[in-house]
């Protein structure tokens, strides 16, 4: 664990109105790894993970006290720009949500948002996305039609290109295989695997047996607090809390 | 028991029948009606079909009577083109400021207003143009102030609840984890909402809201006829006054004997406003189809 972290969350609490959602969270997060947000629904993983790129921002109510730094920045700090923050800090979500637009279209919306007018670099881009995650064989031939003519796996792996094309550093995935069925969740995980080399992922999941595969760190969260975090593989092995262990056993949750 | 069933079964689907049987045979009854004395004009009183819808001249009482519709075709259709193309803005507008900018008082304060509008009826708008747009065209503008854009403007506030409350329930529509997906790419808000929810999700229903607001503008008589100044001219420039098929058959219907000539134009009025209103409904039809794919 010598290389410095890459997002670093230090006492975190967040409210919605009067409720207390997230309790004091001490985290830090490694680059080029990935970690999985483990817990019972409710305990506030996916808050959480809607933290780190301020997609809270939306929902009126929210308050939140702390820190969260992004490369040493604090994110919630006045004169963030939360665009480029989001640029930056790439979401994945639960069900695939292509836009109703061609496969093309999807992936090249986050370059044209940013301004990037040059047809033959969005179409380097388009296809550079499409291969990393590998989707670019499947599609190559109708990159034109719908994007909702694709299956579920295929429009997951289709968001996480459009996610990419816009050259994120860290990947926020919340849940993104609950939707799918067993094939193309184990595309999805085989994808999560490759982008790891390259990416800072965080992924929140149900699944224990995908957070033990997919993950080199896993947190347990349970009622908004961080019970324990470390090494996938000690925390699935030898948990040191009980509540851990109870959880990963599948005595609750 | 199972006999009684049946018995209550058959009686009420008896009396739904009952009910729709009779919804279409009003219906069909209508649209022969107005077809046969509409089409009348042109197999009884020999008036040729091109001179009825290409024709500028109007004078039915003359000797050989003229009848050139055209100018009422003209003004229909400048009027209903005129307002859509004000209350499309102001409405989607109003509906996105409600949905996306400011969902919490925007649709306190609005949804009210919009449904207060809708309530307001026709002959009352008609009163408002006749005594406040039209002398303010008058005064301000030029011309008598009874033009076609004294019926644009108050065909366009009428049809704007109608434009309003249809994009609404079209933006509301659009699922919450497209704006997510839109707005987590880093798009602005102004971004996501003209990329992802005008020109893309919500396409289908804004315009449908604008169709359905023409249909209504089309077919309302009393108030345009109130300020438009119905004269059977095609009008030149918006200031000059015109008139439309819905405010000439209100006006001469009761002038006119059944079975003349003139009273059988009117019904040909009638039967093109039925053919237009068909027209809309095939489009509103059409663009709900493609909607939903």
């Amino acid at each position: 664990m010598q290389s410095t972290p890459v997002v670093e969350v230090k006492n975190l609490n967040l409210y919605y109105g009067l409720t207390q959602a997230l309790f004091n969270i001490n985290l830090s997060f490694e680059r080029n790894k990935a970690t999985a947000l483990i817990g019972p629904s409710g305990c506030g993983k996916s808050t959480f993970l809607r933290t780190l790129n301020r997609m809270n921002d939306l929902i009126p109510g929210v308050q939140i006290q702390g820190d969260i730094q992004v490369n040493g920045n604090n994110i919630y700090h006045s004169n963030t720009d939360i665009v480029h923050l989001r640029k930056n800090v790439g979401m994945v979500f639960q069900r695939p949500n292509p836009f109703p637009m061609s496969i093309y279209d999807n992936v090249a919306y986050g370059l044209r948002i940013h301004g990037l007018k040059d047809r033959k670099k969005i179409d380097q881009i388009v296809e550079q996305s499409l291969q990393k995650a590998a989707l670019w064989n499947e599609v190559k031939d109708r990159l034109h039609t719908p994007a909702k003519g694709l299956s579920g796996g295929q429009q997951q792996r289709l968001v996480i290109a459009r996610v990419l094309a816009v050259e994120p550093e860290i990947i926020l995935m919340d849940e993104p295989t609950s939707a799918l069925d067993p094939i193309s969740t184990a595309s999805v995980e085989e994808l999560i695997q490759e982008l790891k080399q390259n990416y800072t992922v965080i992924i929140v999941t149900h699944n224990m047996q995908q957070a033990a595969r997919a993950s080199d760190y896993t947190a347990f969260f349970l009622n908004g607090e961080v019970v324990e975090y470390g090494a996938t593989d000690l925390l699935f092995t030898s948990p040191k809390n009980k509540r851990t262990e109870d959880y990963i056993t599948g005595r609750f949750g | 028991m199972r006999q009684r069933n049946w018995r209550t079964e058959g009686f009420g689907r008896g009396i739904t029948l009952f009910c729709a049987a009779i919804l279409i045979l009003i219906t069909l009854s209508i649209v022969y009606f107005i077809a046969s004395k509409g089409l009348s004009t042109f197999f009884l009183n020999g008036v040729s079909l091109t001179e009825f819808l290409t024709g500028t001249t109007w004078n039915p009482d003359a000797d050989p009577g003229k009848f050139g519709a055209l100018p009422f075709i003209m003004g229909s259709f400048l009027v209903t083109v005129g307002a859509a193309l004000l209350a499309a803005p102001l409405g989607i507008g109003a509906a996105i400021f409600m949905v996306e900018i400011q969902p919490g008082w925007g649709q306190k304060i609005l949804q009210p207003v919009v449904e207060l509008l809708v309530g307001i009826p026709s002959v009352v708008y008609g009163f408002v143009g006749l005594s406040v747009i039209v002398p303010f065209l008058r005064n301000n503008v030029g011309g008598l102030g009874f033009s076609l854009l004294a019926g644009i403007l108050v065909l366009t506030v009428m049809i704007l609840p109608t434009v309003t409350s249809l994009s609404t329930d079209a933006i509301r529509r659009v699922p919450r984890d497209l704006k997510e997906a839109s707005l987590a790419l880093g798009a602005t808000r102004w971004q996501t909402i003209w990329k992802i929810i005008i020109l893309r999700s919500s396409l289908p229903g804004l315009l449908m809201a604008i169709i359905m607001g023409m249909a209504r503008a089309f077919g309302e008589a009393l108030a345009v006829q109130m300020v438009i100044g119905n004269t059977p001219l095609v009008p030149k420039s918006l200031l000059e006054p015109a008139n439309t098929l819905t405010s000439a058959i209100t006006l001469n219907m009761g002038n006119t004997i059944a079975g003349s000539a003139y009273n059988n134009a009117l019904w040909s009025m009638g039967l093109l406003l039925l053919l237009m209103t068909f027209v809309f409904i095939l489009l509103i039809r059409y663009v709900g189809r493609k909607g939903q794919m």
